[in-house]
């Protein structure tokens, strides 16, 4: 049953995904849709498994196809990689290394907010 | 965006994310510093997206395997949890090398699955 509930959550973040690349910054040469992407879901994973599901009384199945299944699939590193790819090939080395730098740095400082809100919060 | 188009996304996103949970629940768990689950997810849905780049696979297909399946089979939210996790437990040499060898095998292997994949289309 979780795997299905995880097949779920990867329905919906794949879809949601692949709708943000369709209608933002299609044309930008700088993958920005797959960055804020990538942000946002470091951070969201994090304040979902640091709090929110400490606090909500659902399942650990639900909390699997939510966290691992939604989020795990909304983000996505297979398209990072390829997109620097893609950058290097067309010479533009400076915004491909800016891309690695801003996913290294930029993730992990997201990462880390979504456990500093809960920290942070009053309880 | 078409019916079509989307109803693949949703398939290879339904298969790429069990894939993924499959894979790192049996994987990550074996008591090692380094999450070798996520860490192969990543490593050969880099690999196999750059395949399907490099010879350009029709529009659906590429849709199907590498938007849906490879898009949901590899995650960056997870990579950067653990990431975090080994930094606040001070492991600063396997955080170093956990972020070394997802990046630089990462790209690494997406460019090599480009070359392949161009080769032979």
């Amino acid at each position: 049953m979780v795997y299905f509930l995880v097949g779920i959550g990867g329905i919906a973040g794949a879809l949601l995904r692949y709708m943000a690349g369709v209608f933002f910054f299609r044309h930008s040469l700088f993958p920005f849709s797959t960055l804020i992407i990538n942000l946002l879901g470091s951070f969201l994973l994090a304040y979902l498994t640091t709090g929110l599901f400490k606090r909500l009384s659902i399942s650990q199945e639900l909390k699997t196809a939510i966290g691992t299944g939604f989020v795990g699939s909304f983000t996505t590193f297979s398209t990072l990689s390829v997109e620097t790819v893609n950058l290097f090939r067309n010479g533009h080395w400076l915004l491909a290394l800016v891309y690695i730098a801003a996913s290294i740095f930029l993730g992990v400082l997201a990462s880390r907010l979504g456990h500093k809100t809960v920290e942070g919060a009053p309880s | 965006m078409t019916v079509a188009g989307i109803l693949m996304v949703a398939a290879g996103g339904f298969f790429g994310a069990i894939a993924r949970y499959s894979l790192s629940k049996s994987l990550n768990a074996r008591g090692t510093a380094l999450p070798l689950g996520t860490l192969l997810v990543n490593l050969l849905g880099a690999l196999l997206l750059g395949f399907i780049t490099g010879i350009h696979a029709p529009r659906y297909a590429a849709l199907l395997f590498g938007t849906g399946f490879m898009g949901a089979f590899t995650t960056f939210s997870t990579l950067k949890l653990e990431m975090i996790g080994l930094h606040l437990k001070k492991f600063k040499k396997e955080f170093i090398l956990y972020t070394s060898i997802t990046y630089g095998g990462g790209i690494l292997l997406a460019y090599l699955g480009y070359l392949a994949g161009d080769l032979i289309r």
